[in-house]
């Protein structure tokens, strides 16, 4: 076993090497411009681009002419939210979307809001998901577009999707999700789910970084987006630029092995991140769960170790790449807003540890890592004045602190 | 975020971790910082009767590295000191010793409110032990 072992695959993937060994070629031998139509070079490259649209549409159940390539799942949402808030402004102006979304949906949220669109945020219920009934109330006759992820990046909770599809689908408002963390890992199907517009990336499911996709609807509605990029008309008008050709090969290529082995590598990854939850779960007290174990990606965990603070736990596992919601660790120093919406105190989002698990990790990772992991715990609640206060029975809750720290 | 050497041989070897008894009238107790913030210090100091030295310091930290290190710096210079010697401990010192980046630069300040505070209790505990001298 060789370490440092990743667990931070929310955060980016290894590319797979038969990801790696599809894209070769397209940067040197087969080095054409997908939109020469006439010579054979430019055939080529069209030929590979085509391939893998395909494959991208296979996975999540839509036709290649619904793929968009963008420059990751960032692009993609902004094109999705930005360009529908442009092409139906006539219709109405306002989106619906949730607290927990990913930066780019809500910053992008946040700059429409400047431009005169209303954004609702919908809170979270405790366990992560959203309140359908609050969902159904936001909807009014100016709403355009509900933007709901698919799957939460820290915690990995699945949105009831296909319900949100469904409502939003009787109510004629359009449904954007940001697919990232569940494409490739959970069965998604734009019809099933009744998805007008989703985003992904190839480097989440060991892919290339730099290239990702939206899925826009063809049919039952025909979604219309206005470009955020202009040029060349490429993407039927909707996103101009060269296509990146090898990183679009080793998108299509990452989707078609996600396809043919999600249900398998799904099993499997599911198995070493129950193990290590049990693991953790039976040798400390005092550790707990942020969001719904039921509705979760199978390769998430993310749990709050309490009484010991985040940035120093990640300190004493430091041949082991996991994240955490402390604010320590991140560039505002406050700790994670996901977390927070979650209506959880500081204190544990302060304690928290995010693992993701991916199609690299062993068996014999995951036991060294609940094994780092207990004994760091261990270690810093020795150092905790606040474990010591909660084991002389004092309710942390009713002390009075002495000062502020930031 | 790299650390310095000296806040990775403290996290990994912290020194003077623990309790002394906080009803001891020659122990001074201070705490710090909220759960909220993700820093909790408590800083003790034993002063010896006759000569008002220093002779213990126990601390025990609920914070990132550099505010388990900036504790345990905190113990190392309180010991031997008198109470007034270890007024003059500025957080500036610990920036300095540690070399704590400016982002860490509250875990210092945090540790200087300890040792404050610390000292702060024991001399209240010396007021009303001379008072209740005074009365006997």
């Amino acid at each position: 076993m060789k370490t440092p072992i990743y667990l931070d695959n929310h955060a980016t993937t290894r590319m797979d090497p038969r990801v790696l060994d599809a894209m070769l070629p397209y940067f040197t031998e087969i080095f054409g411009n997908p939109a020469s139509r006439n010579h054979s070079f430019g055939w080529e490259a069209e030929k590979a681009v085509e391939a893998a649209r395909k494959q991208i549409a296979d996975l999540i159940g839509a036709t290649s002419k619904e793929i968009i390539f963008t420059s990751g799942a960032t692009e993609s949402n902004n094109l999705a939210i930005k360009g529908v808030a442009e092409m139906y402004a006539e219709k109405g102006n306002h989106i619906i979307t949730a607290a927990t979304e990913h930066k780019a949906v809500l910053d992008t949220c946040k700059k429409l809001e400047k431009h005169g669109c209303r954004v609702t945020y919908l809170p979270l219920q405790s366990n992560g998901l959203i309140d359908l009934d609050m969902l159904r109330q936001a909807i009014t006759d100016k709403t355009i577009l509900v933007s709901i992820m698919y799957a939460n990046n820290e915690i990995g909770v699945l949105q009831p999707i296909a319900e949100i599809g469904r409502i939003c689908k009787e109510r004629g408002v359009l449904f954007h999700s940001d697919g990232v963390q569940a494409v490739g890992k959970v069965p998604v199907n734009v019809i099933a789910d009744n998805i007008d517009l989703l985003s992904l990336t190839g480097h989440k499911i060991y892919g290339p970084k730099g290239c990702g996709a939206l899925y826009v609807r063809r049919k039952g509605p025909r979604v219309q987006i206005t470009a955020q990029i202009d040029g060349g008309g490429h993407e039927r008008g909707m996103r101009s630029g060269t296509l990146n050709v090898p990183n679009i090969v080793g998108l299509g290529a990452a989707c078609a092995i996600a396809q043919k082995e999600m249900a398998e590598e799904s099993k499997r990854v599911k198995f070493l991140r129950d193990k290590l939850k049990t693991t953790l779960e039976s040798e400390l007290d005092e550790v707990y769960i942020n969001g719904s174990m039921e509705h979760r990606l199978p390769n998430n965990l993310n749990m709050s170790f309490a009484y010991v603070e985040g940035e120093s736990l990640l300190m004493g596992i430091n041949d082991i790449a996991v994240s955490s919601g402390s604010a320590c660790t991140s560039a505002t120093l406050e700790p994670s807003y996901v977390l927070k919406a979650l209506g959880m105190g500081d204190d544990l989002a302060h304690s928290s540890i995010r693992f993701g698990i991916g199609r690299f990790n062993t068996e014999e990772e995951i036991d060294y890592v609940a094994e780092r992991m207990v004994t760091v715990v261990r270690k810093l609640r020795d150092l905790s004045p606040l474990y010591e206060m909660a084991k002389e029975g004092i309710d942390l809750s009713k002390v009075v602190w002495a000062g502020e720290s930031h | 975020m790299a650390y310095s050497d000296k806040v990775l041989d403290h996290y990994n070897h912290p020194r003077n971790v623990g309790s002394l008894d906080k009803s001891d009238p020659t122990v001074g107790t201070g705490m710090v910082g909220a759960p909220e913030c993700g820093d909790v210090m408590k800083l003790q100091l034993k002063v010896n009767d006759h000569s008002g030295v220093i002779e213990d310091a126990k601390f025990k930290t609920f914070g990132c590295g550099s505010a388990i290190a900036s504790s345990s710096l905190a113990t190392e210079w309180l010991m031997g000191k008198t109470v007034n010697e270890a007024l003059q401990i500025k957080n500036t010192a610990i920036v300095q010793e540690l070399a704590l980046p400016p982002v860490k630069i509250h875990c210092s300040v945090l540790a200087e409110d300890a040792i404050k505070a610390a000292i702060s209790d024991y001399k209240q505990k010396q007021t009303s032990r001379q008072r209740e001298t005074a009365t006997a």
